[in-house]
């Protein structure tokens, strides 16, 4: 904040074309704020701001780590879970079959909506107009109304119990709507020589969908594959009541013995007993761990994308 | 042969874009056809506008969640609105490229930490610092709203961003040349120009909060009644259904499934104001 001129010239040699219009010198600067009290006022608002959310998320952190990391301890990543090691590691498996679960059906159920909306249905149909608005709808509905559903649908009506395959099912709903838009958007970005290409040389669609069109845009795809990773990891209100609160990894996909808590469940059933804090702390360090690598990911795929663009 | 192929992935295709349909409708229809016969039974009036919930004694009135449902996300949006698009000023007229480079991951991962995991945070950290200043137990309507607006935060200063980039520079630079310094022209010429976006921001935040769950219940103190003050304990409609659904039966079931209801139909008014929103700017 002190050398305002410094971050101007840092900035012009990022050659970001605005920052070459407003290069005013630091005492240029003071002059000006003592002309527009407003203009300081403003612009020490988003600076504290700015902290406020940055600070916010540094705190949380540390805040998570300092507390976890202690009690990250062997008896936590025993392959039994006790109600004395109250052990994680059963549900950080949970988790990722839960998440390689929920992408094998959603993922290419998502995917495929998209190629229809994109290579195969006709402008401005009807059809097309109701799809939207549902996917709308699906991503706008709140988890805990995901779960509810689940929660009556499968364990009530088909009797599944709490199983693990409720879970998947009612968090498939929930991600599908993600897939298919960031896949519809990466279907858009081919351009369409590709598909005229294709076509030219005597392909037919299928065959240019899945051999041209679908490969070009599997980053695309890939960031919106990430992102679904994200939500089903950080999910909860939509799993406690359709795959509940089981600590061990489940002997079957529906029925007794087939209830499965995820990382998140988990973790919500300790902080909520009161009586290991400690332990949730710890998972709550592996949580983060798990979203800092998800976002990594992410990061490098857009970047990818980027660099292919330019 | 391959038109018979080509057919038969053309409705694979079809059938898939369909399941989203199949979703919306089978949601709708298990929640409505067992909530609104419900809220029937127990009656319209006395399901929306009673004030005592006391299933036990078969008293069902969800006035009280849906006040405490909307004061929280009131408070989410005073808290987290201002601060996140500022913030989102910040990021996109005064952040030098550097520090971009660890900011803008910073929001994502804000974006990404499980609502549990605030929850979490929120019990451990604000409940404690709430008690200490107001005393009571520090679980209240003022700590789950506060928790909230740290939540929706990414969810506004992505937005604002994004539409904070797609006004036009020259917007920021017309202003700087007839005199303007830094601040106003982002503030009177650039910000304005945004305010569809902005206004779309808010809406993204509004649905993030009152569709929260976890964090919430963890934090708001749970209590059924209108809340006095603004450090009440207070229940949202979110709350009710994941404190009560693991062992409800028979009407006391119906009534929180016909609350699901309710804030399905708050959520849908929310979309369509989303919607218009984007059909105007289009």
């Amino acid at each position: 904040m002190t050398d305002t001129a410094d971050n101007s010239v840092m900035k012009a040699e990022n050659s970001a074309p605005e920052n070459y219009i407003n290069r005013v010198s630091f005492t240029a600067r003071l002059k000006q704020y003592a002309r527009s009290p407003l203009s300081l006022i403003l612009m020490i608002l988003v600076m504290l701001s700015a902290l406020f959310a940055v600070g916010m998320l540094v705190f949380i952190i540390i805040y998570i780590l300092v507390n976890g990391i202690p009690h990250l301890s062997a008896e936590q990543f025993s392959w039994e879970y006790t109600t004395e090691n109250v052990s994680m590691l059963p549900a950080i498996i949970n988790t990722l079959l839960m998440t390689a679960m929920t992408l094998l059906l959603a993922v290419p159920v998502g995917i495929f909506a998209a190629v229809y909306l994109v290579e195969y249905a006709k402008r401005g149909s009807k059809l097309v107009k109701v799809i939207r608005v549902a996917t709308e709808t699906l991503s706008g509905i709140p988890s805990i109304v995901f779960g509810l559903f689940g929660f009556l649908m499968f364990n009530i009506q088909l009797k599944w119990q709490y199983s693990i395959l409720a879970g998947v099912i009612t968090l498939s709903m929930m991600i599908l709507p993600l897939i298919i838009r960031t896949t519809e958007e990466a279907l858009l970005a081919v351009p369409d020589s590709y598909r005229e290409g294709s076509f030219g040389l005597g392909a037919g669609k299928m065959r240019t969908v899945f051999r041209v069109i679908l490969p070009t845009a599997v980053p695309g795809i890939m960031s919106g594959v990430i992102l679904a990773i994200g939500r089903i990891v950080g999910e909860s209100a939509a799993l406690i009541f359709t795959s509940g609160t089981g600590h061990n990894i489940p002997k079957a996909l529906i029925g007794s013995g087939s209830s499965a808590s995820t990382l998140t469940v988990h973790m919500y059933i300790l902080s909520n007993e009161g009586l290991h804090t400690n332990e949730a702390f710890a998972s709550a360090v592996v949580l983060l761990g798990l979203t800092f690598i998800i976002n990594l990911i992410s990061d490098m795929v857009e970047r990818h994308i980027a660099k292919k663009k330019g | 042969m391959q038109k018979v192929k080509e057919k038969l992935m053309r409705t694979v295709f079809l059938i898939c874009a369909c399941v989203s349909i199949l979703a919306v409708v089978l949601i709708c229809v298990y929640l409505f056809a067992t909530g609104v016969p419900a809220m029937k039974e127990i009656g319209f009036t006395d399901f929306l506008f009673g004030q005592k919930w006391k299933p036990s004694s078969g008293y069902f009135g969800i006035f009280p969640m849906i006040i405490g449902s909307i004061l929280v996300t009131g408070i989410a949006v005073v808290v987290g609105v201002p601060a996140g698009i500022l913030c989102a000023v910040f990021m996109a007229h005064y952040c030098p490229a550097w520090l971009y480079r660890f900011v803008k991951p910073a929001v994502n991962l804000l974006a990404g930490i499980p609502s549990i995991v605030y929850g979490f945070f929120g019990l451990m950290v604000i409940v404690p610092f709430m008690k200490n200043l107001f005393g009571g137990s520090g679980k209240s309507l003022l700590t789950a709203g506060i928790l909230l607006g740290i939540m929706i935060l990414p969810t506004v200063i992505k937005t604002t961003e994004a539409s904070l980039n797609a006004v036009p520079k020259s917007y920021y630079e017309g202003s700087l040349a007839l005199g303007a310094t830094h601040e106003r022209s982002v503030f009177f010429a650039s910000l304005p120009a945004a305010k569809s976006g902005i206004l779309a921001a808010i809406i993204l935040g509004v649905g993030r909060a009152i569709g929260e769950t976890m964090a919430v219940v963890m934090v708001a103190g749970n209590q059924t009644i209108l809340p006095e003050s603004i450090t009440s304990g207070i229940r949202t409609m979110t709350s009710n259904i994941v404190m009560e659904m693991g062992y409800a039966t028979g009407l006391h079931q119906e009534a929180l499934i016909a609350t699901a209801v309710v804030l399905f139909v708050f959520i849908l008014i929310i979309n369509l104001c989303f919607s218009a929103l984007k059909r105007r700017k289009d």
